[in-house]
């Protein structure tokens, strides 16, 4: 939030500024603009094409041919469809549900400015140092019904069969996402908060508000915002978790955590059928699109306004 | 309005989507993009117009040492024309060499298991014809077994070189828990249900299994067709027979399966535990679970990483037992009939030249012959029985693997090798579910049905 007010307000200040400094504004853009055309635009525009042609991923591109809604009618049609939107339904909002009050109290912990909050939460900062693929494999050892912690320790509350169990694949799954990325968006809820300004506390104070009453009519209030931004981030993040659940679970046991990434991978990769993978890749974006779009109007009409009316 | 903001407004509304755009990229990512393989696999196909060859295969025990070596000492001997070597892990490999040759980023020597994988890249024209260099070079062909051109032949033509080891499917046994119990390897599958109990009473898993890689179920459900209904049953699917699924023995062999499953014949948690990690094989030689079916290749793994226990001579083997009142021979087996090397046609011709030479002078010389018979592997050259005899402590379970290879009536190709990649998704998609009991034989041979009318 806080990258955006202050150019906002220069904006509105200098806007007598001549338009020579504006053309020269929008040469910066250039070459942010051109990675975005090259390396978002024309792949999803290919994709879109691909999802109306036949082609395995084997042959040459040349052979592709044209198939119209071939594709679109047998993702569509295909049991597995609703199965997989389902299950990325229940992994966004189960990681949202976990991590969204975690990273909120964890980031009013350490938004205090004690000297042990700090070094806490450099420690606590260093899953989101790790890569996915480590976070994931490591989880995996250590969830092993046979070797894992579990067995290891002699514990038999442990020892669950954690990845081949439908239910329990799934909250191991959401577990380890929000393992990793509660510490990101308690940084960005530490950040927010650290913006709230004291005299909002002092006049509570002076009120009588105790603690928790200062938490709810104040923080929260005040970190509207940074929800609705952290809430677009899990939301539209978690439609495409891949990495992490591919080296846990695969999609297994069975189907169980076949997500439309993962669908989308295995039709693709596995059993050639680029086609409708392209076509699931499309739906991926809209409904990512859609929901980025339908965050943004929950956090009201101008979500680029100062929160610090009163102030 | 501010119009500065607004156009601030659209690009945030975008730049909420550039992540969606790169999730399609990045799935791909994870496959083509970012190991050193492909960038080094342009100078056998594209880039080269000298002689070098570029050649991918797969990396771990026991095979990895020996394709080094072998690369090595062609190159060694033909500096003018070297072969570039990339490894990769088994699973990695299967998506990675696709991605690869769709993108025209072939290496010149694609490594495979032939059948409908092979298949799929001669429909694509992705491979070279070698029939008529096989013609004229006969020596080549007849060095090996005759068994291991099946899979390399679509159509009458052959596209592919066989090379390394014959791999029939195994069932392996801990002897040392066996005797501690007192018990003997089944001969029949009534006296495998008869063990389960046993062993799970002595809190020990009667099978290990790896069953989130999945063709390692689909091994079981291989053998229990053969033994109830004969080679005839699977050939019916992959004949295209209508309904071949439902035939009574498949029905039989799904349900058996089911049986198996529900008396916990298999280790706890076998769902997540991958073949790759090779923890399938660790559950057998730590004495966690009492016998696993496996490839033959198992055997230098465990020889590798299980410490004494094979030098012991804790390691049991044999082929699968006959199911009671089955109509199939109890020599059958399945398995790997060999792996093959196919010839990228997008290589250079220089680079071309190179693989040729290779397969002629490099491919199961003299060292790399005795290289895998020291891990416990049948190498798929006429002759090598008697070198295998003086393999030491490794000759019974060679000439075991040499005698199931040679003297089974039939050796079928394994089915997700012998099916189309899109049908063997399907299969081993169903195959999961059949092991999660989440579908039951009925449902598994109604969807498998559904594409072979396709």
């Amino acid at each position: 939030m806080s990258t955006v007010i202050p150019p906002a307000t220069r904006g509105r200040r200098e806007r007598g500024v001549t338009s020579a400094r504006n053309a020269s504004l929008a040469w910066l853009v250039l070459p942010a603009l051109a990675f975005f055309v090259a390396f978002a635009l024309v792949p999803l525009l290919a994709v879109v094409v691909l999802s109306f042609c036949r082609w395995n991923g084997i042959s040459d591109i040349s052979s592709i041919s044209w198939v119209g809604l071939d594709s679109w009618h047998s993702v569509l049609t295909d049991p597995a469809l609703p199965h997989a939107i389902g299950v990325t339904l229940l992994i966004m909002a189960l990681s949202w549900a976990f991590q969204t009050p975690a990273s909120i109290l964890v980031g009013v912990f350490i938004a205090g400015r004690q000297r042990y909050r700090a070094l806490l939460s450099v420690i606590y900062f260093i899953p989101l140092l790790l890569s996915s693929a480590a976070i994931a494999i490591t989880y995996k050892a250590l969830l092993d019904p046979n070797f894992g912690i579990g067995p290891g320790l002699h514990s038999d509350l442990l020892t669950q069969n954690w990845l081949g169990e439908d239910n329990l694949a799934v909250g191991v799954l959401v577990f380890v996402v929000s393992w990793q990325f509660v510490p990101f968006h308690s940084l960005i809820y530490q950040g927010a908060i650290r913006q709230i300004p004291a005299s909002m506390y002092e006049a509570a104070e002076i009120d009588g508000a105790g603690r928790l009453r200062t938490f709810f009519s104040i923080t929260l209030p005040q970190l509207k915002y940074t929800v609705i931004t952290s809430s677009t981030l899990m939301v539209v993040g978690s439609l495409t978790f891949f990495d992490i659940i591919w080296v846990l679970t695969e999609g297994g046991p069975a189907d169980a955590t076949r997500s439309l990434a993962l669908d989308m991978y295995i039709r693709g990769f596995r059993a050639n059928l680029m086609g409708p993978a392209s076509a699931i890749a499309v739906l991926l974006v809209l409904v990512g699109l859609g929901l980025a779009l339908l965050l943004r109007r929950l956090g009201g009409t101008d979500a680029t306004a100062s929160q610090m009316e009163g102030v | 309005m501010d119009p500065r903001r607004t156009s601030r407004r659209t690009f945030l509304g975008l730049a909420a989507g550039v992540p969606l755009a790169g999730a399609g990229l990045a799935a791909c990512g994870g496959t083509s993009g970012p190991s050193a393989g492909s960038s080094s696999s342009s100078g056998g196909s594209s880039g080269g117009g000298g002689g070098e060859a570029s050649y991918w295969s797969l990396s771990g025990p026991p095979g990895e040492p020996i394709r080094r070596a072998t690369v090595d000492r062609f190159t060694k001997a033909n500096p003018s024309t070297p072969i570039k070597l990339t490894l990769f892990q088994n699973d990695a490999y299967k998506a990675k060499i696709k991605t690869a040759i769709g993108a025209g980023q072939a290496p010149t020597l694609i490594y495979g298991w032939g059948g409908g994988g092979l298949r799929e890249y001669v429909k694509a024209g992705q491979v070279d014809d070698l029939t008529s260099w096989f013609d004229q070079n006969p020596a080549v062909k007849s060095r090996l077994f005759a068994s291991s051109f099946g899979a390399a032949t679509i159509d009458g033509k052959i596209y592919a070189m066989p090379c390394e080891t014959v791999q029939p499917i195994v069932l392996y046994y801990n002897k040392k828990v066996f005797d501690k119990l007192k018990l003997s390897p089944p001969q029949s599958w009534g006296e495998i249900m008869a063990l389960v109990p046993k062993f799970n009473a002595a809190g020990i898993a009667p099978f290990s299994l790896g069953g989130q890689s999945r063709w390692t179920n689909m091994m079981w459900l291989e053998f229990l067709f053969d033994r109830i209904g004969g080679s005839d049953v699977f050939k019916a699917v992959v004949e295209g027979q209508k309904d071949a699924w439902s035939q009574p023995a498949a029905i039989e062999g799904l349900t058996k399966m089911q049986e198996l499953i529900k008396a916990n014949g298999f280790i706890r948690g076998f769902s997540s535990i991958t073949a790759d990690s090779n923890a399938d094989q660790a559950l057998l030689y730590t004495g966690r679970a009492a016998m696993m079916l496996h490839g033959s290749w198992s055997y230098g793994i465990q020889k590798s990483q299980g410490g004494k226990f094979v030098a012991d001579g804790g390691l049991g083997y044999m082929n699968f037992p006959p199911v009671d009142g089955g109509k199939g021979d109890p020599s059958d087996t399945v398995g790997n009939p060999a792996q093959y090397l196919a010839l990228s046609s997008k290589a250079s011709p220089g680079a071309k030249e190179t693989a040729k030479k290779f397969f002629t002078t490099g491919i199961l010389d003299a060292d790399e012959v005795t290289g895998w018979i020291g891990t416990g592997g049948v190498p798929i050259v006429n002759g090598a029985d008697t070198q295998l005899a003086a393999a030491g402590a490794d000759a019974p379970f060679l000439q075991f693997v040499y005698g199931v290879a040679s003297k089974a009536k039939v050796f079928a190709q394994s089915w997700d090798q012998a099916m189309s990649p899109t049908a063997a998704e399907t299969l081993l998609s169903n195959i999961s579910k059949l092991f999660q009991l989440s579908i039951s034989p009925q449902q598994f041979a109604t969807n498998m049905n559904a594409i072979i009318t396709q």
